[in-house]
């Protein structure tokens, strides 16, 4: 019953969507208070009624009702809780579902906090989320019904991928959506903003909060995402230039032009159209993102869902949002006017910069991506595009941009003196220079690409601790007076400092990994040590065990470093008997210098050998610490008072007729 | 129409091709197996063995007849081939757990000495190796890229073939049962 009901209430869901989609549009082109006035509580129901239906759906995978088909599919009753929780959306119809729960939240989040925003622009955005709502609510029920029933009733279920039986990959979907969906705020006010034909500072003040929140959930998915594939697929790798992996990197990549573009919106009134366009593209990729898994029309390694028919559903949805968002775009954009005027060698110039670099990295990954679609579509050929590809293609591209990150920050607007920043980035020029040389002298034997990886990591880091520096006027005055500049200084700019210093990091950690890993597989008998990368794995042996739904091997092995001791490592090999199906746990050691990383594999004789497989992982934490950082800053900068405070004030100011073009 | 106009359509125009070409994505079946060589015999190939791995009682390393007698998966790398080192652990753990023997063709290896070393440094899963420098193996498969695997049965005759890296999931949902049931035969 409970199922039933949470069926009905995705339809109810739909009818509101579809009435908040048509009532509050047609009630701002005609004044129509009341009818504008309808989307914020519809959107309130909207929210109510896919949240029951959601936890409906969480209901039957906790008491394991297998007449759900898609419990029977995703679940048994050995399963842990948290994984029966975590496979409500661990599955295609319930990850769906999951889409619009946190397409209505935001929804909701417009209907309760967008008190101060003009009466007609809020309904027009809460109208077009709707819209995009009905199309998916329409998706579930017609091509993906989380509810379907089946008769018999099975006595038990056919169990979760034991690959997915993991906390990391628990909470990484509902934070790549909470990133996907994010998107589709700035999304709605573009073309909320398109259809008034404005497009005004207090517009970049509303929609670079939620641009910035969904950018920090989906870094902190991606990342999720990329540790995950580190710890459990058990061959030390975490980024595989993967169909689905870019389908998720793309939208970062537009969704961080976006950031940048909006922040000239807001300040110098400028780059409107341009903004609009991203903030369309970012959704586009977010929602592309969505079809590439969902459709099969490419083939991933872990593309869990791939049916045609949904494909063809999903196509059209992408024709009519996307195709008719450009069309809008290529009709009112031109009538959007820009005052702020700049030189190329400024703040806004470096921001840019930033966009021109990040939008050309997408299309590229785009290009590499769709290139195997384009190609069979032509004549049938199926090639995959492989990470040399991306390598080659994307890191020159970024290269450039990191160099002029360091810059663009000590730029002032409009029109700045380049030689006084660089002058003030001598130090860091000096240091990052001798980094550099440092690494060189170290590791000879690597790729020369690591120590330019590593020299620019530094040269970028260093570069924004010296705008740091400067904004508290570090050393100029007295230490006291810089700490209390530093505990003034805007949160907005602590976000700028925390998001590139963490990109910094990440960059050093992802030279690392990429340029100095040692890898060595081989069988192993007890008491056997082998050397990698410095450290000595002395292998003791291993014993089988039984977990709560699966039966392991564990490993052990100590590990020394001339001779002193390190820490003992228990790596897992898991057998889930639901499935078949074994899964890796590697042991991980993390190292300021790197992660000690060790896999057991299945005995080789029976003389207790084993196979094993060990690895130095160099500088791994880091991309996780600078993620980290990253989405810090992010959180940081949304706290700003201005986000909260500014938006009222801006617009008695500028109420006035003259912003209307 | 103003250059102006023409940029701001540009956008809608680059997605109306893209769109195009995802409905043609749509018309195949990714499953679909894109090789026209499918349910034909394997041709007659010979290939040599690659350094360090001949057999004093095999004149060739890898040759068409070794595709007779019991149902065998083969497998084409190479050194060069980034989306091989991935697929490789899995490999390596199919010569430990199954017994379905797996040959490999060392494809388009530049230095002779650069496959050897390869599988010697990421572990052997191979049953017999072939050297194939100049895609004579690779043709008689109808090799597009690597890594490709191919399910040959009993009597020499393809049955299948999966490009891009092998997996758990293709291994357990289509090629283990297509060999279990091409071996029932």
């Amino acid at each position: 019953m409970v199922a039933e009901a949470g069926h009905f209430a995705l339809f109810l869901a739909l009818f509101v969507a579809c009435a908040q989609t048509v009532l509050p549009m047609v009630g701002a082109a005609r004044n129509n208070a009341q009818w504008m006035d309808f989307a914020r509580p519809a959107a309130v129901i909207q929210f109510v009624l896919v949240a029951f239906a959601f936890g409906a759906l969480m209901h039957g995978f906790i008491v394991s009702d297998f007449s759900l088909s898609v419990v029977f599919q995703n679940s048994h009753t050995d399963k842990p809780l948290m994984y029966k929780i975590s496979g409500t959306w661990g599955n295609h119809e319930g990850s769906m579902l999951l889409w619009v729960l946190i397409l209505s939240i935001f929804g909701c989040a417009v209907a309760v906090f967008g008190a101060n925003l003009p009466p007609a622009l809020r309904a027009r955005v809460l109208a077009i989320q709707s819209f995009i709502a009905v199309g998916f609510y329409l998706f579930l029920l017609l091509t993906s019904n989380p509810f379907s029933r089946q008769i018999p009733v099975p006595f038990n279920g056919q169990g979760l991928n034991p690959l997915l039986q993991d906390p990391g990959l628990a909470i990484h979907p509902p934070m790549l959506y909470l990133g996907y969906v994010g998107f589709s705020m700035a999304f709605s006010f573009a073309i909320a903003a398109l259809i008034e034909g404005r497009v005004d500072a207090a517009w970049g003040r509303w929609v670079r909060p939620w641009t910035l929140a969904a950018w920090g959930f989906l870094t902190g998915g991606i990342t999720l995402g990329s540790w995950w594939a580190y710890y459990e697929l058990g061959w030390g790798g975490w980024w595989f230039w993967d169909p689905v992996e870019n389908a998720s990197f793309m939208p970062w990549l537009a969704g961080t032009a976006l950031l940048h573009s909006a922040i000239m919106v807001e300040k110098r009134d400028t780059m409107k159209g341009w903004t609009v366009f991203l903030a369309i593209v970012t959704f586009s990729l977010s929602l592309l993102g969505t079809f590439l898994v969902r459709s099969g029309v490419l083939t991933s390694v872990h593309a869990f869902a791939t049916d045609p028919s949904r494909g063809v559903f999903i196509l059209l949805l992408l024709i009519i949002v996307i195709g008719g968002s450009f069309a809008l775009f290529a009709w009112r954009g031109p009538t959007i006017r820009n005052t702020g005027v700049f030189q190329p060698i400024s703040r806004e110039g470096g921001l840019l910069l930033n966009n021109l670099v990040m939008t050309t990295a997408a299309a590229a990954v785009l290009l590499g991506t769709l290139y195997p679609l384009f190609l069979d579509a032509l004549d049938g050929d199926k090639v995959s595009v492989g990470a040399p590809f991306f390598e080659a293609v994307f890191i020159p591209i970024v290269m450039p941009m990191i160099l002029a990150m360091a810059v663009g920050p000590l730029l002032g607007w409009k029109r700045a003196d380049l030689r006084f920043a660089l002058s003030r980035l001598r130090l860091a020029f000096v240091l990052s220079g001798l980094i550099g040389l440092a690494t060189w002298s170290l590791v000879t034997d690597g790729p020369f690409m690591g120590v330019i990886g590593l020299t620019l990591a530094a040269w970028l880091g260093l570069g924004t601790l010296v705008e740091l520096a400067g904004r508290i006027r570090l050393f100029r005055v007295p230490f006291s007076e810089s700490l209390s500049r530093l505990s003034r200084s805007p949160r907005s700019s602590w976000g700028m400092t925390l998001g590139h210093l963490g990109l910094a990091i990440a960059i050093a950690g992802m030279t690392g990994a990429g340029s100095w890993k040692v890898e060595s597989i081989q069988t192993m008998s007890p008491g056997e040590t082998v050397n990698v990368g410095g450290y000595d794995y002395t292998f003791m042996g291993a014993e089988d065990g039984q977990g709560p739904n699966y039966s392991y091997t564990r490993g052990t092995f100590t590990v020394t470093r001339n001779g002193q001791p390190v820490v003992t490592m228990h790596p897992e090999n898991r057998r889930y008997p639901v499935r078949s199906m074994p899964t890796t746990e590697a042991a991980i050691h993390s190292l300021f210098l790197g992660d000690l990383y060790a896999v057991v594999g299945d005995a080789d004789g029976s003389d207790g050998s084993y196979v094993t497989r060990l690895y130095w992982n160099p500088l791994v934490a880091w991309m996780w610490v600078g993620a980290i950082v990253m989405v810090t800053g992010a959180a940081v900068s949304l706290s700003d008072r201005r986000f909260r405070v500014g938006v009222p004030q801006r617009r008695k100011a500028e109420l006035s007729p003259v912003a209307k073009t | 129409m103003t250059a102006k106009r023409i940029l701001f359509l540009t956008p809608g125009i680059i997605f109306g091709i893209i769109a195009i070409y995802f409905a043609v994505g749509l018309t195949k079946d990714p499953s679909q197996l894109p090789s026209v060589l499918i349910n034909t015999p394997v041709e007659q190939f010979q290939l040599a063995a690659i350094k360090g791995r001949a057999n004093a009682d095999r004149a060739w390393g890898l040759e068409n007849t070794d595709f007779h007698g019991d149902v065998a998966l083969l497998n084409v790398f190479g050194s060069w081939c980034i989306s091989c080192k991935v697929e490789h652990p899995f490999l390596m753990e199919l010569k430990r757990t199954s017994d379905v023997p797996v040959h490999g063709i060392d494809w388009r290896e530049e230095d002779p000495d650069a496959g050897p070393a390869w599988l010697k440094r990421e572990g052997d899963p191979y049953t017999l190796v072939g050297d194939d420098p100049d895609s004579k193996g690779a043709i008689a498969f109808g090799v597009t890229g690597a890594p490709e695997t191919f399910v040959v049965d009993r009597n020499g005759i393809i049955r299948y073939k999966h490009v891009g890296p092998l997996n758990r999931d293709i291994w357990v949902n289509a090629i283990y049962p297509l060999v279990q049931s091409l071996r029932a035969q």
